[in-house]
């Protein structure tokens, strides 16, 4: 497979959210706006290029029966280093996402792709597969909180669309993010995965 | 790559190097980004003060820490002009926000007349709600504080017959909101005697929702 | 007093599931049948009380003096990890009938986020060692209530007949949303109790 087809595979055919449904606990918690989302996105991003592409690294080092715990904590190095670089230079997201972005390290996208691509590929393979699924749950996640915040707040990437009044303001809280998700991943369903 | 074979020797020491390494690297990116976590901190209360005591060219002087009456940390900043106070900057925490605390950025003036807030941390309120704070009590909004004294103003939301009107659905945020602002008035230096009064009224009126300080304010 | 207001807030006010978003996967992977669903949720009460218990004299006690805060989220993982696995072991070894119950759970559990969520979220509280225990098993518990509930309501979709597209996991999250609306109601009771008490 091409390099530009691992990464598209990772956006449509292996899309982390709505195909592989990994990863829904920061899919419903960070999406209450699209910017959320999609800071949330780019940040799992971020760990899923490195840890593939380091995992890919040094996979013929690590002895089989160890495998998962060295994995982990390659990947929790990672997120603690994201964590750090976006406590110093984005304090904002810092405190919008808080304990999600410690909470990377189970998410199961991230330890799943190590598994599943980064220990049978090579580097720059793995790398650009944390590309695509990375691309993929960002898209996911921005879409999710743009149709949170635009029904629920009426606006979106925080410039308003309509009156705040007539939002349905359930769009933002809790339930909305399951709801939003079940209709978002019903179409999915109906219309791309056929 | 032929993968490692599964000796006790190798698992045990494949494992120790990548901690090792993975922790040394850590450490080298803690050490590095120690210094611009706490210039970010620092930036967001010096900003903050900068926007509740707006005066032009005015210093802002060193922070005391005090303990406001609800047994959290606050911090008080004076701010100066060519030597002269021109407002006070308080940072005050209410344990009372809906999903824990607030912490809030109150500028007083020498009179104690509110100039401005700066909401730091209302991260524990509902999103749409609770979390219109940073806006809802600016000036001209719905629910405008600036320009209040809390000796003089009841300080209270109008649902506890107080002059503040509340946010929309959020009214226990709002109620922490006014308890914020007594709280940071209550740590206010130089209190005038009567305005010691009325922030111990301020107190109870507060306190018929919040109940918590007023059996302290009331054994005094 | 105030522990009653902690274990209520964790159970209903701000269900870790419903409210929080953690553990969403267990609460969707393993909650098609009303008993897979409670046991599930007492081996999460399980490690979740052993793991609090554990990380936080870490977290006190080596990390904090020795100025590692950073290496909070590796060790913490790891420690979690090394439990599960104890656990399994222990559990093999001494308590056959409880561990054929809660056996095919723990492997799971390394990767879920309540555990790790909670751990690091009695840190971020500054809770005291007493609070941490009766938030840890609180959260648990409202863990399961959530299980449970979605399990029982679980069944009955399964019978139903529905959309096409809807089938599986979207009818299973409308479900949840319609089950954090009703969790939605509780929002509110901890201040109420707090000042009804008088605290």
């Amino acid at each position: 497979m091409s390099k530009l087809g691992i990464i598209i595979n990772g956006i449509i055919k292996e899309n982390p959210t709505f195909v592989l449904l990994l990863g829904m606990c920061p899919t419903l918690g960070t999406t209450s706006s699209a910017i959320n989302g999609m800071s949330m996105g780019l940040a799992t991003m971020a760990v899923l290029i490195c840890s593939n592409f380091v995992i890919s690294c040094v996979k013929g080092l690590i002895p089989d029966k160890v495998h998962i715990p060295c994995y982990i904590v390659i990947i929790a190095g990672f997120v603690t280093v994201v964590q750090l670089l976006i406590k110093a230079y984005a304090p904002a997201v810092d405190e919008t996402l808080g304990l999600f972005i410690p909470l990377i390290v189970v998410n199961c996208i991230v330890l799943g792709r190590a598994e599943s691509f980064a220990a049978k590929n090579g580097p720059l393979d793995s790398a650009c597969d944390g590309i695509g699924i990375g691309l993929g749950f960002t898209l996911a996640l921005t879409l999710l909180g743009l149709c949170r915040e635009l029904l629920g707040a009426g606006t979106a990437f925080n410039q308003p669309v309509y009156p705040e009044q007539f939002g349905a303001l359930t769009f933002v809280l809790a339930p909305g993010a399951f709801i939003t998700l079940a209709y978002l991943s019903a179409l999915f369903n109906k219309f791309i995965k056929k | 790559m032929a993968k490692l074979e599964n000796s006790l020797k190798n698992m045990v020491l494949s494992l120790t190097v990548i901690t090792v390494v993975v922790g040394a690297l850590l450490g080298y990116v803690a050490s590095v980004t120690e210094e611009p976590i706490a210039k970010a901190a620092e930036a967001k209360q010096q900003s903050a003060i900068v926007s509740v005591v707006p005066v032009e060219g005015a210093v802002v002087g060193e922070a005391q820490n005090v303990t406001t009456e609800n047994g959290k940390p606050a911090v008080v900043f004076p701010v100066t002009k060519d030597g002269k106070l021109v407002g006070t900057a308080v940072q005050a925490v209410s344990k009372n926000g809906f999903g824990g605390d607030i912490v809030v950025m109150f500028g007083f003036d020498p009179e104690g007349v509110i100039m401005g807030y700066s909401v730091l941390d209302c991260s524990n309120e509902t999103p749409g709600l609770g979390a219109k704070m940073p806006d809802w009590f600016q000036k001209g909004a719905k629910g405008d504080v600036i320009g209040k004294n809390p000796a003089k103003n009841n300080i209270t939301v109008s649902k506890d017959g107080g002059e503040v009107d509340a946010i929309t659905a959020a009214t226990i945020s709002s109620r922490a909101f006014c308890d914020a602002i007594a709280q940071a008035y209550g740590v206010l230096p130089k209190n005038a005697p009567e305005a010691e009064t009325s922030a111990t009224k301020q107190a109870e009126a507060v306190a018929d929702s919040v109940s918590e300080c007023v059996n302290e304010v009331a054994a005094k | 007093m105030e522990y009653i207001i902690l274990i209520i807030t964790a159970i209903f006010v701000n269900n870790i599931v419903l409210a929080q978003f953690l553990g969403i996967c267990p609460f969707l992977g393993v909650s098609k049948k009303v008993d897979t669903a409670g046991w599930m949720g007492m081996a999460v009460l399980f490690v979740m009380l052993i793991a609090t218990l554990v990380t936080y004299p870490i977290y006190y006690g080596i990390l904090v003096p020795y100025n590692l805060k950073f290496m909070q989220t590796i060790v913490y993982i790891l420690v979690i990890a090394a439990l599960v696995q104890t656990v399994e072991i222990i559990l093999k070894k001494t308590m056959p009938a409880l561990y054929s119950a809660l056996g095919v759970f723990l492997p799971l559990i390394t990767t879920n986020c309540t555990i790790l969520g909670v751990a690091i979220n009695v840190i971020n509280f500054e809770y005291n060692l007493g609070q941490s225990t009766v938030y840890a098993i609180a959260t648990a518990l409202g863990f399961t209530l959530a299980m449970v509930l979605f399990a029982g309501i679980r069944e009955q979709t399964a019978i139903t007949k529905t959309p096409k597209g809807m089938d599986g996991t979207p009818i299973a999250l409308l479900t949840a949303g319609l089950l954090a609306m009703a969790f939605m109601g509780f929002s509110g009771v901890d201040k109420g109790l707090s000042a009804a008490l008088g605290l």
